[in-house]
């Protein structure tokens, strides 16, 4: 007979009383092994991923995605076999029979209780100070009982040994009542949306794209309005050392080795947030992140490809041209500023270069940028405009001779037929060296540029 | 990207697996002359089962069941080589991260887990193991040995004229304690007294998130000499370095040399303990660089290139399957110290205020009855 295990959020740091649940790595009916990596949580120190306790067949994950947990409640259960290291031989992993768990509601819960009144529970090794918060002990002779974090209105009620039936009823955090699909929901995390604040348009109060985004909208107008304290002292010290050490010597290196020329050209980006949109709602991007950067990148490699030497290298003793591209894209990280590149980005299709922009990103996010992926770029551009700027005057990534900035774009008064209309505005910015590039091939290649962005059916060449 | 890297440094193993014994490190390689082909099996055995132990007690504190791991990845060869120069009669003293030391010793590794998951605070008698109990304090423990080094002396232990009575003592700390005035004492008082006692300082590079340039204006191994100990640098990843310069030392310090300073290089791969995370403080790079020196990595390929063949390797992997196996277990089935075992031992003899402290836990304790 298998029996049903579960794991609990264990206290991973010292004192620890919660933690978010930031990705699962398995799924409902995956089979598990012991010190598989199961979940990635954050705690309030670092990122952590957690590996299984024990060997058997994921039966539910009791905790989603974005939400966060309490020291000691379980997460994840499982059936395992009889006897299995890590699911019977500790209380702090309780098991029950499998065919318990396929009682009806009240039954169950009923069992659950009776068979949580008589193990023995001991305390909970690193379960810090979270096991018991929020509700005082109250039994003599049962342990400390978690209490559901997630409760399905079905009748497959996530067991719970030692939990009072009432309780099975009792939290349900007020995230649950969202409807949302998950890219939705990963939308919302990224652009920091609370979907419990969101107002849900789509059908039985299902929120869309839409909604979470003009809750972004709405989120940023107001993010500015934050502005912290004037700090007392007079002046601080940061020390240069690390990550901003090394972006220090490399704009140095560039700065005063390759003589910048830098030029500018506004251009309307109607039809390029027209088209980033027709692909976000196409099958064949489903999940996948599309941005005015995709495009941008792909008007680059088309630029590239009819003037080459803005993809290239140069020595003292000759200009080497690259025919290919690898990608660099300047990342904004926690510690810094760093430029991975995607490599031979030229041969790839639009989907390819889509996903390969998006895990470039998550991976520079995450902090597991490899030296090997920030070797040998060719080109490199970088997203001012994420930031609420119009252009700038990038700085040439060492080694390279071509840098393009892609600005805010954001409705603006234009001139159409002589008429003023609203169109979506952006200006391009870009670097080259001059030693390498002259000014009409710098200008050429900018021009080329923006007329994608102005027609992406350009593309289409 | 190890500091001051002219300083010398007694290094026989290279990263590449070659083994070369420099004419002004004779003195050293002596040592290396009495190893037999089972000696490195037994070194590279246990450093691999070090790097097992290790990597399963992290995943049963992820899993909830110790309340804290202290990894000591990328140390196993200062610790295994270092732990096996210490000779039948000395005593040592650890600081809390070295489990390849306590490998050397048989000291059963489930009381290491017992003490990080607290069930208790050390679960072996230093009288019979003459491995002293983790020392969680930074620093202390090397004051404990120093004193035990003079006590040693003033027992007349030292030069005997009979090596099988002569005994010396070694401390174990890191590049972290240094700053810590314990230490500084401690190579006062060894130095005064000419204590029979090695100091044997991993320097793992990071003392949690400072780097060792911000602990120190000179190269540790020569932090003693203006307090009269000498020192030498290891290549802390070079067990056979950690191996013959400890056994030399040792060997010195029970017949009156007085005490020395060792300062093994190294490099700590993981985080400071499981409550740390080193991406926050340090790059990536850095950890690459010293990936590529890694301790095991460069014995392997010492032992291939002698003929060592695969079946030996294999059996390594086997038995390392085995031991995870075998601590999970008994990690699993740990119990828990009655309550009043808190209360037995703060006192030799009953103690009324100790007798009330029971009484009123007891009674709060049962508090929690007929509430439901």
């Amino acid at each position: 007979m298998s029996q049903i295990a579960y794991f609990n959020l264990p206290d991973v740091g010292e004192g620890l009383t919660e933690a978010e649940i930031v990705s699962w790595k398995v799924a409902v009916g995956d089979r598990v092994s012991v010190n598989q990596i199961i979940v990635e949580i954050e705690t309030a120190k670092s990122l952590v991923e957690l590996p299984c306790p024990f060997e058997g067949v994921v039966t539910e994950l009791l905790a989603q995605e974005g939400q966060t947990v309490e020291v000691g409640k379980p997460i994840i259960s499982a059936t395992v076999s009889d006897g299995a290291v890590g699911a019977v031989a500790t209380a702090s992993l309780p098991t029950i029979d499998a065919e318990v768990a396929q009682s009806a509601h009240q039954a169950v819960a009923d069992a659950a209780a009776t068979v949580a009144s008589e193990e023995v529970m001991k305390p909970l090794v690193g379960y810090g100070v979270a096991a018991t918060a929020g509700h005082s002990r109250r039994r003599a002779r049962g342990p400390i009982t978690p209490v559901p974090v997630v409760a399905p209105s079905t009748s497959a009620i996530p067991l719970i040994p030692g939990a009072p039936a009432t309780s099975l009823i009792a939290v349900v955090p007020a995230e649950l009542n969202v409807i949302a699909k998950p890219p939705i929901r990963k939308l919302a995390k990224d652009l920091g949306v609370d979907l419990t604040k969101v107002k849900a348009t789509g059908y039985a109060g299902e929120i869309t794209r839409e909604d979470v985004l003009a809750g972004a909208q709405q989120a940023s107008v107001f993010k500015n309005l934050s502005t912290p304290e004037p700090k007392s002292e007079r002046e601080e010290r940061i020390p240069v050392k690390g990550v901003r050490k090394a972006i220090a010597s490399a704009m140095v290196r560039s700065a005063f080795t390759a003589p910048h020329v830098s030029i500018f050209v506004d251009v309307d980006a109607t039809r390029t947030m027209e088209y980033v949109k027709r692909l976000k709602n196409s099958a064949d991007f489903a999940g996948v992140k599309v941005t005015p950067l995709l495009i941008m990148a792909k008007a680059m490699m088309w630029a590239v490809r009819r003037n080459p030497t803005v993809n290239s290298t140069w020595t003292d003793e000759e200009i080497i041209v690259h025919n290919f591209v690898n990608f660099g894209i300047a990342a904004a990280t926690p510690r810094g500023l760093i430029v991975p590149n995607i490599k031979d980005a030229d041969k790839m299709s639009l989907l390819e270069l889509a996903k390969a922009i998006e895990q470039l990103s998550n991976t520079a996010r995450e902090g597991k940028t490899t030296p090997a992926d920030m070797a040998d770029g060719t080109i490199t551009i970088t997203n001012i405009g994420v930031f609420g700027v119009d252009t700038g005057t990038p700085i040439l990534n060492p080694g390279e001779v071509g840098i393009v900035a892609l600005g805010s774009i954001r409705p603006k008064p234009w001139v159409v037929d002589n008429e003023i209309v609203i169109r979506q505005v952006t200006t391009i910015g870009a670097t080259f060296d001059h030693r390498v590039v002259d000014g009409d091939v710098a200008s050429r290649f900018v021009q080329d540029v923006a007329s994608v962005i102005e027609e992406p059916a350009l593309l289409l060449d | 990207m190890t500091i001051d890297a002219e300083s010398p440094l007694v290094q026989f193993l290279s990263p590449d697996g070659e083994v070369r014994v420099p004419a002004n490190l004779a003195q050293y390689g002596e040592y290396l002359r009495e190893l037999t082909e089972q000696d490195y099996l037994k070194f590279y055995r246990d450093m691999a089962r070090c790097r097992r132990f290790d990597n399963e007690a992290n995943a049963l504190q992820r899993q909830g069941q110790l309340g804290l791991w202290i990894p000591a990845i990328g140390q196993e060869a200062a610790q295994i080589g270092s732990g096996y120069g210490v000779g039948a009669n000395d005593h040592i003293f650890p600081s809390y991260r070295e489990h390849g030391v306590a490998i050397t010793h048989d000291i059963d590794l489930i009381s290491i887990l017992k003490m990080l998951r607290g069930v208790n605070h050390g679960g072996w008698n230093p009288d019979e193991t003459r491995f002293h109990l983790y020392a969680i304090v930074l620093g202390t423990q090397v004051l404990h040995a120093t004193g035990y080094a003079m006590g040693v002396k003033f027992d007349g232990k030292v030069a005997t004229g009979n090596k099988a009575d002569d005994l010396a003592v070694i401390s174990y700390f890191g590049d972290g304690a240094t700053a810590e005035g314990d230490v500084s004492e401690a190579f006062l008082f060894a130095a005064i007294n000419q204590s029979p006692i090695v100091f044997f300082c991993q320097n793992n590079q990071w003392a949690i998130s400072s780097r060792t340039d911000a602990q120190t204006k000179v190269p540790l191994y020569q932090r003693g000499e203006g307090f009269g100990v000498p020192g030498t640098r290891i290549d802390g990843n070079d067990v056979l370095a950690a191996y013959a310069v400890t056994k030399k030392h040792m060997d010195d310090a029970r017949e009156g040399a007085g005490p020395h300073l060792i300062e093994a290089l190294t490099y700590r791969i993981g985080a400071h303990t499981t409550s740390d995370d080193p991406t926050k403080y340090r790059d990536e790079a850095e950890v690459e660089y010293w990936k590529a020196r890694d301790p095991l990595d460069r014995l392997e390929k010492f032992l291939r290139r002698n003929g060592i063949g695969q079946d030996f390797f294999d059996d390594v992997a086997h038995a390392g399957e085995e031991m995870s196996r075998e601590i999970r277990e008994a990690t699993f089935a740990l119990q828990n110290p009655p309550v009043e075992n808190m209360f037995k031992h703060v006192y030799s003899q009953q103690h009324p205020l100790i007798d009330e402290q029971m009484a009123w836990l007891e009674n709060y304790e049962a508090s929690f009855g007929g509430d439901e």
